[in-house]
């Protein structure tokens, strides 16, 4: 941490400025509201990113972002809906229910490496689409839908956060909870991947065996890191399924697993804002494909792939060469 | 339970014949294909193209899929597969791409065929009745027979021509295999397209019996990783043996467990989680493949 130069510092400060009062600004003046939610999808979909591009960082690859997200938007669902307890505290629950399941789930398959890691963690996607579909609590196909908005918060009398619901313009209101939670995410994974904890990811990425053999217990590690990155990834979904005020067993399905992925591959795994990057192009990349209409998944796809085939290192890799790579 | 036991060798002989696929491409240049129930698709489309909608003869129609999809596999292997694995520093570069290509195949699916269930007509008509112990229609034996002599062939070929021991030796070890005079370039292709086309041989087999729609891709490829899974990436054994068990497991859980709703997928992965904590290469495969 010590080694923050002012360089990184100034252009940090421009990051925080450009997405908090430029965007607002600039979106104000054009008027296309709908960048808003889009921004704000783009905010949610980079936590969950991160968590995906965490396991990568103790060379797991992670395709069941998805499952985590699903189960976080469930959760935090069901708990503002049937035990009508606030949204700011059901979305933390939902982080860490994911968590534990993460644990759970993960005692039992990160002996896997490689593909196979890939493999179970793509099954286990839709495996849990299919478990919402058949369980009672969450209601089936039909989902759980008319989530009401977040409420307000007041600590001591005092109002910390207003309620969502009296706002004149909630999609402000989503944009900045949605941002202030990535810039949180990404702060912690910045500072988890210079800790002690980081380095000691980087040796299990390189060789495990090695990283055992001289002392790094890698069963605690490697759970300790899945429970992490599925605590992003429920908090993303619990986030999103608050915004769309709805839940359905297809909100998060084997494709958005996959996306989550992409997202990570193309931004570039050496970096850590690679993920936020990764997707920001990507959703954007979609969305202003829309207008092509039916062709719009097949340009989208035949971009990636031109991305892959000229630039299998991801984006980053064309700005920075070896310069920032971590 | 002797129709549990027809289901499961039924079901089973099928998701064989895609473990197959994948395994095989797996095996070859280590890439995970995503696409593989893209593929499967597109061979069912073609058949259905042919046969249901221009009158062409069953087998022809089955040909003309085999054909259409060993060529698109070989092009995809030649053009996009193949520089990517020389350019990239990753080899995980390579799940993106087959991942980037199963949206590109999903696309050219609903431009071309659109995205209505399509069907064919019956091949043979009528029901084997065993004393209302074993019920199977007809056609659904004949598939099953096709499925099994084609993992015959396939395996036959694999075993006896110059091009499956090609293929093995280059399975085992590329480096090896490149010293020892076996083209690799050219064989990795030739695998690819083998692989691409066990897939459409399937689609265009069971065409005939479930029909085929644009969303039945991606599932059928997450069948396929599980078959994969069981058996272990990379054998053609453990791919055999895959999907029969889970063909065995998913008869005997829709049977079994109906009452409960759709829970067997959740219990059958479950079962494979702990399964994989055992013996995480796999009934048959090598560790870490």
């Amino acid at each position: 941490m010590e080694n923050i130069t002012k360089r990184q510092l100034f252009n940090v400060g421009l990051f925080l400025f450009s997405i908090f009062i430029a965007v607002p600004l600039i979106i104000s003046a054009t008027g296309r509201w709908d960048f808003y939610f889009t921004l704000t999808s783009v905010a949610l979909l980079a936590i969950a990113s991160a968590g995906v591009w965490l396991t990568f960082y103790i060379g797991r690859i992670n395709i069941g972002q998805g499952a985590f997200a699903l189960i976080g938007a469930y959760v935090s669902a069901i708990l503002v809906v049937k035990g009508g307890i606030s949204f700011w505290i059901s979305l933390p629950a939902a982080g860490i229910f994911a968590a534990i399941v993460a644990i759970f789930i993960g005692m039992l398959v990160l002996r896997l490496r490689g593909v196979y890691f890939a493999m179970i963690t793509l099954v286990l996607t839709q495996v849990v689409t299919l478990t919402a579909l058949a369980l009672p609590i969450t209601n089936g196909a039909k989902g759980i839908s008319s989530i009401p908005l977040p409420s307000g918060v007041s600590l001591f009398g005092i109002p910390i956060l207003p309620d969502f619901a009296t706002m004149a313009n909630t999609k402000l209101a989503f944009y900045y909870t949605a941002c202030i939670l990535m810039v949180l995410t990404y702060a912690a994974l910045y500072r988890l991947v210079n800790s002690r904890l980081g380095h000691l990811c980087r040796s299990m990425q390189q060789n495990e065996e090695l990283a055992s053999s001289i002392g790094v217990n890698i069963a605690h590690i490697r759970i300790v890191i899945f429970a992490i990155s599925s605590f992003f990834g429920g908090i993303g979904g619990a986030m999103f399924g608050s915004i769309a005020q709805s839940v359905y067993p297809s909100s998060f399905q084997v494709a958005d697993s996959v996306n989550f992925m992409l997202n990570c591959f193309l931004g570039g795994l050496g970096y850590v804002f690679g993920p936020m990057l990764g997707t920001l192009v990507l959703y954007f990349g979609w969305d202003l494909l829309f207008e092509l209409g039916k062709y719009q998944m097949l340009v989208y796809s035949i971009i990636l792939i031109a991305v892959i085939r000229f630039l299998p290192n991801g984006l980053l890799s064309l700005q920075f060469g070896k310069g920032a790579r971590k | 339970m002797e129709q549990i036991l027809a289901n499961g060798v039924y079901l089973g002989s099928q998701y064989a014949m895609i473990a197959l696929g994948l395994t095989l491409i797996f095996a070859l240049m280590n890439v995970l294909n995503f696409a593989h129930g893209q593929m499967y698709v597109i061979g069912g489309f073609v058949t259905y193209t042919f046969y249901g909608q221009l009158g062409v003869p069953f087998v022809l129609a089955l040909l003309m899929s085999c054909i259409s999809l060993a060529i698109l596999g070989a092009l995809i292997e030649k053009f996009l597969f193949a520089p990517v694995i020389k350019g990239s520093k990753r080899e995980e570069s390579t799940m993106l791409l087959a991942a980037g290509i199963a949206f590109l195949l999903d696309a050219l699916i609903l431009l071309i065929f659109g995205e209505k269930q399509r069907g064919v007509p019956k091949i043979i008509d009528g029901v084997f009745n065993w004393d209302f112990r074993v019920i199977m229609p007809y056609d659904r034996i004949l598939i099953c027979v096709l499925a099994i002599l084609s993992i015959i062939c396939f395996i036959c070929f694999m075993q006896y021509s110059k091009t499956g021991r090609a293929l093995r030796a280059l399975a085992q070890d590329r480096t090896a295999a490149q010293l020892m005079g076996v083209n690799v370039d050219r064989y990795s292709m030739i695998g690819f397209a083998l692989g691409a086309m066990l897939a459409g041989l399937v689609g265009g087999l069971l065409v005939t019996i479930t029909g085929i729609n644009l969303g039945m891709g991606g599932p059928t490829s997450i069948k396929a990783f599980m078959m994969v899974m069981i058996g272990g990436a990379g054998v053609i054994s453990g791919a055999i043996a895959g999907g029969i068990i889970l063909g065995f497991m998913e008869a005997i859980g829709l049977a079994v467990l109906s009452q409960y709703g759709d829970i067997t997928y959740l219990l059958i992965f479950v079962s494979l989680m702990i399964f994989l904590a055992i013996r995480p290469q796999g009934l048959m495969g090598k560790p870490w493949g």
